[in-house]
């Protein structure tokens, strides 16, 4: 598992698009909001949480067709699902790798951007903390539906209408832990529930991905 | 005789094909019953006037909605377990239908809320989740239009349902996080004191039998369509080989 891991992450830095796109993708949606609504602070520090968690989560959109397809095409999935690792663990490690290389440098890139949207000082953290908690989410649910299209020619677009409803809990206590915190109110239950959200699905997905994926290889 | 028996393709056309007839002829005289009846011979409602009558659209295609989802997911329960054709193709069969259902539900619910609420969309939790089922259905249909090989197809289109359902559920739940919002709760609750007036009730009741009825003779005939297309390409498949 941990040589799965190291080998897709080194194919992520060096074949290069991994790391980059999902960033430059989050960067071009928090520069181009300001241009769409105004540069009025009031207004950008009212929406900003809203619209770094829309441009984390599109960024993380972008980038889930590379998590199977690559592997799918060249054949190293099936090198994989005949190797003595359970699908369950590869699906696994796949969403880690993408956690890694998309979900991470958002994470840490939200508050640099928030500098730019004018984020409300006390929200710094809670952007943050709830982008760490609910990302991994993401990626889970983002190689579910990777999983689901990888047999398609073109299959982004459906990816997209699959997951996008998908994301929709996530994403709503996501931005409600990020508003909340920018309102000075108590941030607990939207968070716990967020933090919910991610534990379930990283526990519980995986099998669905694994099946998903051994009915496509079949 | 067990229910199993119509998992047999040729059984549930011979079987459906006598009960069509029946269940569409119940339909139209429950439809015909309830909507002349919802539409012509109630009393306005003295706050909401003539707008009240949505209700004999809007509420049975809502529940239609989910119910069609709620079958769907059963079907596909059926096809992963025990594989039968039939169910799958049920599934595939219902989700139009189901879709069709929600959209007549968020139609009408707009035509009622522009003159009541004063707008015609508003992000309440249950016109929003709503609008994700929406979205379920779309992709449902998507992902069995996209992929060739009718078993994955039907495999995959299970699983999505399965986890779809899950999410509809958690997204439900996630919007009430918002505000109660500008839909009123449930007023046609068995457990409840408080229900709407008897003389809505009946006409409503007539009309959402007829929604169930028509929603059960669009499956079956969809289903039997799907069947015999299916049919229709192995013979054709058999004679090119020949």
């Amino acid at each position: 598992m941990r040589a799965l891991l190291v080998r897709d992450l080194m194919l992520a830095i060096r074949a290069g698009g991994g790391f980059g796109l999902g960033l430059a993708f989050f960067l071009i949606v928090t520069v181009l909001v300001p241009f769409g609504v105004g540069p009025q602070t009031e207004l950008l520090s009212r929406i900003a949480p809203g619209i770094l968690w829309i441009g984390a989560l599109l960024a993380c959109l972008l980038s889930l067709d590379r998590i199977l397809a690559l592997d799918w095409e060249d054949g190293s999935l099936d090198l994989l699902a005949t190797a003595p690792l359970p699908m369950e663990g590869i699906v696994s490690v796949k969403a880690l790798a993408h956690w890694i290389t998309t979900g991470l440098p958002l994470v840490l890139a939200a508050p640099v951007l928030g500098v730019l949207l004018s984020l409300p000082v006390p929200a710094y953290q809670w952007v943050v903390i709830s982008l760490a908690v609910g990302t991994p989410a993401l990626s889970v649910i983002g190689t579910f539906g990777a999983a689901l299209t990888v047999g398609i020619k073109r299959g982004g677009l459906l990816m997209s209408l699959l997951v996008l409803p998908l994301y929709v809990p996530t994403l709503i206590f996501g931005a409600e832990v990020a508003r909340r915190g920018a309102e000075g109110l108590t941030v607990q239950t939207p968070l716990l529930l967020l933090a919910g959200i991610s534990f379930g699905v990283i526990a519980l997905l995986p099998f669905a991905s694994a099946a998903v994926l051994r009915i496509n290889l079949r | 005789m067990s229910l199993w028996e119509y998992a047999n393709p040729v059984k549930f056309i011979r079987t459906t094909d006598k009960v069509l007839p029946w269940v569409w002829a119940l339909t139209g005289i429950c439809l015909l019953t309830g909507l002349v009846w919802g539409f012509f011979f109630t009393p306005d409602d003295f706050r909401q006037g003539s707008t009240v009558k949505i209700i004999y659209i809007h509420v049975p295609s809502a529940l239609m909605a989910i119910n069609a989802w709620l079958m769907m997911l059963v079907a596909s329960l059926i096809w992963i377990v025990r594989r039968h054709h039939v169910s799958a193709l049920a599934a595939r069969a219902a989700a139009p239908v189901g879709a069709v259902m929600t959209m007549i539900a968020l139609a009408t619910g707009a035509f009622w809320g522009q003159p009541m609420w004063g707008t015609w969309w508003a992000w309440d939790p249950r016109l929003t989740s709503f609008l994700i089922l929406f979205l379920f259905y779309l992709g449902y249909m998507a992902l069995w239009e996209a992929i060739e090989n009718d078993d994955t197809a039907a495999d995959l289109t299970s699983i999505l349902c399965l986890v779809g359902s899950v999410f509809a559920v958690l997204s439900r739940y996630a919007v009430n996080f918002w505000n109660q919002g500008l839909h009123q709760g449930a007023t046609l609750s068995l457990d409840k004191e408080e229900n709407i007036s008897d003389v809505f009730w009946l006409p409503l009741l007539v009309c959402i039998a007829g929604f169930v009825l028509l929603f059960i003779a669009l499956v079956f005939l969809r289903t039997q369509t799907e069947i015999r297309a299916r049919r229709t390409r192995a013979l054709l498949a058999r004679e090119g080989q020949a």
